[in-house]
């Protein structure tokens, strides 16, 4: 599938094996305001305002109808608007009913489609992949890059395919499936690849559930994550605003059937893993791959034979003020950051952006603080300085926060 | 971009795996403009600094005479998670210009070569000898030559790095990226001819 993708997107071959490659989507965000600033500076314009959508996540305060008292804060959500006017942008600003995060808008507004490469200044862009598209996160010199010329030079990465095969135990989903991946692989472990994500557990998920998997692919490693397209990719995709329609529908859908990997289709590297095997997972440290059951116990750094990951685990848990051999579902949590709704249970409505995900926005934990997170990076301050983070699916999460400490979700709902 | 040749710089050791870009500035500071008062003070800030700004005196670059560091020598999966360029501007504002690695994270790895930073790929064994060395003998030089592909250990042994020509022959000249692709616009326009008539369902229908 990768390849199929790759190679109809060459524009020109580079020395060394680069080839310059097409883009289909460019999305932008508030963090896309330095690549317009130097675009501009250098006198070029966007060459494909068509083919480029912005919407404002990262720096949005989520609190319904409050503009950031930061002046800085305010200025980057601005900015976007004004940039993406004078080049004529699509932009789904504050107060557009259509604005979200823009990894679900893309795929929620149809703008995400299988056979595309689609690429975004944010390291989970790899959440399109769910959709059979080549999409991976740049940085802001490859942002304006993109602007001006709708290519980047790419060197092709090797493909890993990750099998997961089985039915799923209840109370385990999509999150445990990819951080289990990633407690087997390591936080390096896809590091020059794309995956593609197959197998009939994959094959089972809803559309959410494989943009739930892809995302964290950049937590494995990978800069790009794929599942191919299917019956379940065609029926969210039908009728969406900018998705195909009539003629166009038909042509598309001929050939997405096509882009499924071949039997015979060779990978560079293979990983399986079963999925009756897979229990409720949350992480204890600060890398994505410092994930355990929550039937475990925080691990202890003197059974570690390798001077480096013994420091490496000893500071980890210094940060997380955790102890080892401590049961995980005795960690009593302070807060639990949650993409979803729970009004009635108590929560907070807000509405969407990146917030605590990645604090860029000022909303963040306390210093000290633990939280129970459905989000996808417990680094050190991600949320906060000095804020400690477990990542853990959203059933988990509520089970957290109706006990107020990690808990196996299997134990409240059985 | 600025060119790179050849560097011959004291270089600092960092033992720790899969140090993410969010350690390297972390977010409150990405929307401070590149070349701001102080960007180089957000570099590493939350292990470098205590919260009344004062340094750790534990953290390497607070020490002397890993001070005046232009190399860093790091561990595994250094610079993952997040996109962010800021932390390839950041280690550039604090004046280092060539990172020694067993791997990199994708994304800042491409980032340091858009900055004039020169990534440098070596096995652990190596990498790990280098940071030994440099421990044992503080203030220790090394030298990176991009153009022969060498580079010199604190003990002074050479070892030669891999380099993609295309990355290689940019770095040398300091070339803009953007600049060169323009000069492909006969072939990007045609791309697009064909690739319009092959996929024609790919430019989005409503708006």
């Amino acid at each position: 599938m990768f390849e199929k993708i790759w190679s109809r997107h060459g524009v020109a071959e580079g020395p060394g094996g680069h080839v310059l490659l097409y883009i289909d989507r460019h999305l932008l965000h508030e963090g896309s305001t330095s690549a317009f600033g130097r675009l501009a500076k250098s006198g070029r314009a966007v060459r494909r305002p068509d083919l480029t959508f912005a919407t404002a996540d990262h720096y949005v305060l989520t609190s319904p109808g409050s503009p950031a008292p930061d002046t800085e804060v305010r200025s980057m959500v601005e900015s976007l608007g004004q940039h993406t006017g004078q080049q004529g942008i699509v932009y789904f600003g504050v107060g557009d009913a259509r604005r979200g995060i823009v990894h679900i808008i893309g795929p929620e507004q149809g703008l995400t489609l299988p056979g595309i490469t689609l690429v975004c200044g944010d390291s989970h862009t790899a959440t399109h992949g769910a959709f059979g598209a080549l999409a991976f996160g740049i940085g802001s010199t490859e942002v304006e890059h993109v602007m001006a010329t709708q290519t980047l030079w790419q060197k092709k990465p090797k493909v890993l395919r990750i099998t997961v095969e089985g039915r799923l135990p209840d109370g385990v989903n999509a999150k445990d499936v990819i951080l289990a991946i990633i407690a087997k692989i390591g936080a390096g472990g896809g590091v020059g690849h794309a995956v593609e994500y197959a197998g009939s557990t994959i094959r089972a998920m809803s559309m959410d559930e494989r943009m739930t998997v892809c995302n964290m692919s950049i937590e494995a490693g990978a800069r790009a994550g794929m599942v191919a397209p299917d019956e379940t990719t065609f029926a969210y995709l039908q009728g969406r605003p900018f998705a195909p329609r009539g003629d166009a529908w038909g042509k598309a859908l001929a050939y997405w059937e096509t882009l499924p990997s071949d039997a015979d289709a060779k990978f560079d590297r293979e990983v399986e893993l079963s999925a009756n095997e897979i229990e409720p997972t949350v992480t204890w440290g600060t890398s994505p791959q410092d994930a355990l059951p929550i039937t475990g116990r925080v691990p202890d750094p003197a059974a570690v034979g390798d001077d480096a990951r013994r420091e490496s685990m000893e500071r980890a848990l210094a940060y997380m003020g955790l102890r080892p051999g401590t049961p995980l579902s005795e960690v009593s949590v302070d807060r639990v950051f949650i993409g979803s709704v729970f009004v009635e249970a108590g929560f907070e409505w807000r509405e969407a952006g990146c917030s605590m995900c990645v604090g860029m926005n000022g909303e963040t934990a306390r210093e000290g603080e633990r939280v129970a997170s459905t989000s996808n990076r417990n680094f050190e301050g991600r949320q906060g300085k000095g804020a400690r983070t477990h990542l853990m699916s959203p059933a988990m999460a509520a089970a957290a926060a109706v006990t107020g400490r990690l808990t196996d979700v299997r134990r409240l709902v059985s | 971009m600025q060119a790179f040749t050849c560097l011959t710089a004291v270089a600092a050791p960092i033992d720790l795996a899969n140090i993410d870009t969010d350690r390297i500035i972390p977010a409150r500071f990405l929307r401070k403009p590149k070349g701001a008062p102080g960007y180089a003070s957000f570099l590493f800030r939350d292990v470098r600094f205590d919260a009344d700004g004062s340094e750790k005196p534990e953290f390497v670059l607070n020490r002397m005479p890993y001070r005046g560091a232009k190399i860093l020598v790091v561990a595994e999966n250094f610079g993952c998670g997040s996109s962010r360029e800021m932390a390839v501007w950041v280690l550039e504002a604090y004046g280092i210009r060539s990172v020694i690695a067993p791997s990199l994270g994708d994304i800042f790895h491409q980032n340091c070569y858009k900055n004039g930073l020169l990534p440098v790929i070596l096995p652990a064994n190596i990498v790990a000898a280098f940071r030994r060395q440099l421990r044992e003998r503080p203030g220790a030089t090394i030298t990176v030559d991009l153009d022969s592909q060498t580079v010199t250990a604190p003990n002074g042994t050479p070892h030669r790095f891999d380099v993609d020509p295309f990355r290689k022959e940019m770095l040398l000249t300091g070339r803009d990226e953007t600049g060169l692709t323009l000069g492909f616009e006969s072939r990007i326009r045609e791309f697009e001819e064909r690739h319009a008539r092959e996929m024609s369902w790919v430019v989005p229908a409503g708006r």
